[in-house]
């Protein structure tokens, strides 16, 4: 039998117990998840033009809010003194703490061999290259002089001037590159296979051949695979440490400041957990969606909805029990401006942003209870919109932090109050265009699933249906 | 032409003989069948990993792990180095007399490049000891060969190995019951 002339396999949901619809076979995963970058423009979901439309409006706004902001200078946001760290930092750090999943699901996951990793790890690897990207865009926005942002790096100059390794800022530039560089390369690595299967789907063509160039001459041997997976594990074994330090690291940048709200030892854990809470919180808003409109509930099934929710579930629980130790902390270390940034936090008060933080408490602590309900869980809508919920809720969380803690410090002299401006709004909403497009062109573009382990899937899965013909 | 000749020119342009299975654990099978006959100068071509493929061809262990042991520990000390020279002789700072070497400020950073090299030479080195990128290999010479990258899996036993020979050896694969035997041009 021809491997072209294949029935295509009818598109069923499993349930929560399995990993991969039933009826597939090493062929059929290969052409379902290859044909979704192979598929005509004509045959491309509606869905995803607009939503490349829309996303493809907020780049330029992106475009016009970043011109605007170089040309009069940070001025153009709302940041004042003492609020200098505005809307910059708290998208900085909502953005790399969305990246963090993606690590989590291709690392420790795998580490852990968990089933249900493969066919959402390649998606959530993605998702967290370009979340960085917005990240580390926002550091650098928010320097005064941004053209001047390589006095961050350790490199011989003629003013003889060295970065302050001593300083949490200069960890920070540290984490996050390498952090974007093992992601990236992480990503790759697990797409070689794949860019092989797409070349050898496509032979003598112009496009067969970019596939080539990208597979570097991958042919499958099983002395590469031995060193493929060496290599593989061992990147996996690295980003596990690695993505707790990032967040450690992002939460040293306030938790070694001597600002109440900030000065506190349970951050580094609270950041790591509050992180993979927004990642799969960011991985569910896209994951549902883009699998309705591609059919590809037989390969992300029910059971990755739910396990997913269960983890978003059990991170919120952890982000729940640190914001209970910041309020313990207050009232116990009885220091009178610890317990004054947390009054200030929560009390109604006119003139304060109270409102944010019960907000935060609404959307990360109490609407995600829901997902102890299997119903809940079971119901992919409902697991959707409470992931939209927890990305405003985690959102805000960095808000309250970070404005919050520096509007009113030790000296009633210096309070203030910081209101965003246009400008940053445009410029957040912004790098979620830059985000969506790029997320847009990635399950356009390359096997938006690894199609090598779902090869693997099927031989465990599949026994009787993994041989076709 | 005579006979002679024309097996010699031919073996002279031979990678080697291939069979193709249609199950891993065929092919698995077929590899330690290859091996216990002798022939040690052979590979297999599957479209995803194969658990005891690689012991089953002969091959032993891998110095991946070795590399990036190495590594690891060139980027932990050169990032730790990195501080303390910036630190302590490149510009020192008095911050409120504290030491200049001040080490546990050099953690995240002596980590962080620990991390970086460490990938980095995971991935080069896998790549370098697979001698990728390479273009052009004998083996995709063979037009079944493209389903060696979706469903395929394949054995090959190269003509270099001291024991090939082209009819005792297709008559060898022959009887390993693979769907098909190919001979593969350089």
């Amino acid at each position: 039998m021809n491997a072209d002339e294949h029935e295509p396999v009818a598109v069923i949901d499993p349930g929560p117990d399995k990993v991969i619809g039933p009826g597939h076979d090493y062929d059929t995963v290969t052409e379902k998840i290859a044909g979704v970058v192979y598929r005509p423009m004509s045959r491309t979901p509606i869905q995803m033009f607009v939503g490349f439309g829309i996303a493809f409006v907020l780049v330029n706004l992106f475009l016009v809010a970043v011109s605007w902001l170089f040309y009069r200078g940070v001025g153009v946001w709302g940041i004042t003194i003492p609020i200098a760290w505005g809307f910059a930092i708290v998208n900085f750090v909502w953005w790399i703490g969305i990246g963090h999943a993606g690590t989590l699901i291709s690392a420790i996951l795998l580490l852990l061999k968990q089933d249900w990793r493969t066919s959402i790890n390649r998606f959530s690897e993605a998702m967290t290259l370009f979340a960085v990207a917005c990240a580390a865009m926002f550091p650098i926005l928010h320097l005064g002089r941004p053209w001047l942002f390589y006095w961050l790096l350790p490199y011989p100059n003629q003013m003889w001037l060295w970065p302050q390794p001593r300083s949490p800022l200069i960890w920070d530039v540290f984490a996050v590159s390498t952090y974007g560089t093992v992601s990236f390369i992480f990503w790759f690595t697990g797409l070689i296979p794949d860019f092989a299967s797409m070349r050898d789907l496509r032979p003598n063509t112009f496009v067969g051949k970019i596939w080539g160039l990208l597979a570097m001459g991958w042919r499958g041997s099983a002395r590469h695979w031995a060193r493929y997976q060496k290599a593989y594990l061992l990147l996996a074994g690295l980003s596990t440490p690695l993505v707790v330090s990032v967040h450690s690291v992002v939460s040293f940048d306030f938790a070694v400041a001597n600002l109440p709200g900030w000065h506190t030892t349970i951050f580094p854990p609270y950041f790591v957990a509050g992180a993979i809470y927004s990642g799969f919180a960011m991985v569910l808003t896209l994951a549902i969606p883009v699998r309705r409109w591609y059919h590809l509930e037989d390969l992300i099934t029910t059971r990755h909805i739910e396990c997913m929710a269960k983890v978003m579930l059990g991170t919120g629980l952890i982000v729940a029990y640190g914001y209970a130790m910041e309020a313990f902390i207050a009232w116990y270390s009885v220091n009178e401006y610890e317990r004054y940034a947390f009054y200030n936090r929560v009390m109604p008060q006119p003139g304060t942003y109270w409102w944010t933080y019960w907000l935060l408490i609404l959307c990360n602590i109490a609407i995600p209870q829901l997902l102890w309900s299997r119903r809940v869980r079971l119901h992919t809508w409902a697991v959707f919109a409470i992931a939209l919920v927890v990305n405003v809720g985690m959102w805000l969380e960095r808000f309250v932090i970070v404005v919050t803690s520096l509007t009113r410090d030790f000296l009633p002299s210096s309070w203030g109050m910081y209101w965003p401006t246009i400008w940053d709004w445009a410029t957040y909403v912004g790098t979620l265009g830059v985000f969506l497009a790029l997320m847009f062109l990635f399950i356009r573009g390359v096997p938006a699933i690894s199609i090598f382990e779902m090869r693997e899937v099927v031989h465990e899965e599949e026994p009787e249906h993994a041989h076709g013909d | 032409m005579p006979t002679e000749t024309r097996v010699a020119g031919q073996l002279a342009n031979l990678y080697g003989l291939m069979a193709e299975f249609a199950t891993p654990e065929e092919l698995l099978a077929a590899a330690e069948r290859t091996r216990d006959e002798g022939f040690r100068r052979m590979d297999a071509y599957t479209p995803m990993p194969i658990e005891g493929l690689a012991e089953a061809i002969g091959f032993r262990r891998t110095v991946v792990q070795q590399i990036v042991f190495v590594a690891g520990l060139l980027g932990a000390t050169g990032g730790f180095m990195l501080c303390w020279w910036m630190t302590v002789i490149a510009y020192p700072h008095n911050v409120a007399g504290r030491p200049l070497n001040s080490w546990p400020a050099y953690v995240p950073i002596t980590f962080e490049s620990m991390v970086l090299i460490a990938c980095l030479s995971a991935v080069i080195g896998m790549l370098a000891l697979n001698g990728m990128p390479q273009p052009y290999h004998p083996v995709f010479n063979v037009p079944e060969f493209l389903r060696a990258s979706r469903d395929r899996f394949f054995l090959c036993i190269e003509a270099a190995d001291p024991r090939f020979d082209l009819e005792g050896t297709r008559e060898f694969l022959e009887s390993l019951k693979p769907l098909e035997v190919m001979e593969v041009e350089k």
